[in-house]
């Protein structure tokens, strides 16, 4: 029998792996110290702390430790990076090309800066399964663009955007291109080298570290990047990012690398596999599913679905031992559903009625039955109590029908 | 987001939940809402000759809220004249329900659907239901023959 409830959201954060937990939990007590404390024992064991994860950070993404800037979580890096680049290279130029799927650190930075009237920004479609076209980055770049801003994967359809491609556009046309990776690493290989990639954002939390930390990788050889600080204080990381470190946090991270490193291989394959067999589930089990996202080229854990006639937010209240995400409007207080899932081009309603399973680390065989079974028996329930679902019975074409909203 | 016990008691138990037969006498259908707003209500009413609710169902789209006002709607207006369930306001679902601010429009919808659903009773009544032009909503949920 299953523990409930079930934790299937791994997207929006993971639990501490056990290990991870072990590797901090002594920088909270005996080793305290502040690792800008350059005389004394207790910052020495600080520094050298960080310095193991600033190692361990870069040996995931194969950069060099020093090219690794830590932070409080991604929206800072994004933020650091977007507005950081803007900053320095205001004599250069001031347009960002971006896409309209990121997530709201990417977009909001951007937004910010046209605000402020310090960058005009070319927002770039995804196609149908939410990947960006390397051909559209290539067009939108003019005379002033200084800066790529496009995920390694998104984080609510798993798609996974074709990296190296747009790397190599922005090598060759000498532009700084920063990439959130937040969801690919220790998921996927990422390679700053390989990728062509200048700016990295990372989270700890998304890969069984803790909540709180995250990363910034800044090139430093070919080309060597440059970014005014947004926060300015004690000149820590390098001058980029003041503020003394989160030394147990960075363990942590660090920690949390090494592992996903280490185990990415065959928690890839046994994530995969759980996802598929999700997915065979229900669509086996239940008509009309529809898969957002892209077949192929997403995330390993990834899976996001429209069960047609059931409205996102009722479905997760009747499978509330089940922890889902669902891009259904009510689930926020905006009232409007997933721009993500909308930038697909699918239908409002489908977008209504998407659900994004994260299949992560802790997940077993016995869980994905379970869930399976499940969402099965709600999403029928629903359907029975469904307008929409007896009319499409019925045969009649709801897009025929003038809805009185 | 947390519901209140009331929403989540309806949610699980959905009361009056089914359809009438399309050309059942007595019968006025609303539906109101649409697809791609994520909410979609029917409500149908069995009305007497004397102008009261004798029976409810209902099918609702939409969040657990919609389908807790809905479920609501369908007890609260049995037994009733229309002209009061006419008079009924959407507040007396969102104190029922303890429907938090931005779920007031799930109430505001519930309304809408008694009114819907008693005019089209009223223009059943009065033998004009054959409406030309566009398909409504309404007797696209009765009639599938209407399509087109």
């Amino acid at each position: 029998m299953v523990k409930l409830p079930i934790y299937m959201d791994n997207h929006a954060t993971t639990l501490v792996d056990p290990r991870v937990l072990q590797a901090m939990l002594p920088y909270f007590t005996e080793k305290f110290g502040n690792a800008a404390s350059r005389n004394h024992s207790f910052g020495w064991e600080a520094e050298e702390a960080v310095d193991k994860a600033r190692n361990q950070l870069a040996g995931l993404i194969n950069a060099k430790s020093k090219e690794i800037i830590f932070t409080s979580g991604a929206t800072e890096s994004d933020n650091e990076a977007i507005k950081g680049v803007i900053e320095f290279y205001k004599d250069k130029g001031n347009h960002i090309i971006s896409c309209v799927t990121e997530h709201k650190a990417v977009l909001d930075s951007c937004r910010a800066l046209e605000r402020a009237g310090k960058a005009t920004v070319t927002y770039l479609p995804v196609d149908k399964y939410g990947m960006v076209d390397p051909d559209a980055v290539r067009k939108a770049i003019t005379d002033k663009t200084v800066l790529i801003s496009i995920m390694y994967a998104n984080n609510e359809v798993g798609t996974i955007h074709p990296i190296r491609e747009i790397g190599r556009i922005a090598k060759e046309k000498g532009i700084i291109f920063h990439c959130d990776a937040v969801q690919a690493i220790g998921k996927i290989p990422v390679d700053v080298e390989r990728d062509g990639i200048d700016l990295l954002a990372m989270s700890g939390h998304k890969l069984y570290g803790p909540k709180g930390v995250g990363a910034l990788y800044v090139r430093s050889k070919g080309p060597r990047v440059r970014l005014t600080p947004i926060i300015d204080g004690g000149g820590h990381e390098r001058g980029m990012r003041s503020g003394t470190l989160n030394v147990p946090g960075i363990v942590g991270f660090g920690a949390a690398c090494e592992i996903a490193g280490q185990e990415m291989e065959l928690e890839g394959a046994r994530l995969r596999s759980l996802r598929d067999k999700l997915q065979a589930g229900l669509f086996e089990r239940l008509g009309e599913v529809y898969l957002n996202g892209h077949p192929t080229e997403r995330l390993p854990g990834n899976l996001n679905v429209s069960f047609a006639y059931v409205e996102g937010e009722s479905l997760l209240m009747g499978i509330n031992d089940v922890a889902v995400s669902s891009g259904s409007a009510c689930t926020s207080a905006t009232l409007e559903p997933s721009y993500v899932i909308r930038a697909l081009g699918t239908d409002e309603e489908l977008a209504h009625s998407s659900i994004r399973f994260g299949i992560g680390r802790f997940n077993t065989d016995e869980e994905v039955d379970f869930v399976t079974e499940r969402v099965s028996r709600e999403v029928k329930r629903l359907r029975e109590m469904s307008p929409l679902y007896e009319m499409a019975r019925e045969g009649i074409d709801l897009k025929s029908v003038n809805w009185r909203a | 987001m947390s519901y209140s016990k009331k929403v989540l008691d309806h949610y699980n138990n959905p009361r009056n939940v089914g359809s009438f037969a399309k050309d059942e006498q007595g019968v006025g259908t609303g539906v109101v809402g649409a697809p791609e707003c994520g909410d979609v209500m029917k409500l149908q009413l069995r009305i007497n000759e004397s102008g009261v609710i004798e029976d409810a169902r209902f099918k609702t789209f939409g969040c657990g809220s919609a389908i807790a006002s809905s479920s609501y709607v369908t007890e609260l207006v049995k037994g009733k004249h229309i002209d009061e369930a006419m008079a009924i306001k959407n507040t007396v679902i969102v104190k029922e329900l303890n429907l938090p601010p931005v779920k007031i429009h799930c109430s505001v919808l519930a309304e809408d659907a008694i009114k819907a659903a008693i005019t089209d009773w009223r223009n059943r009544k009065a033998g004009d239901s054959a409406q030309s032009g566009g398909q409504n909503a309404g007797d696209a949920a009765k009639d599938k023959s209407a399509q087109g």
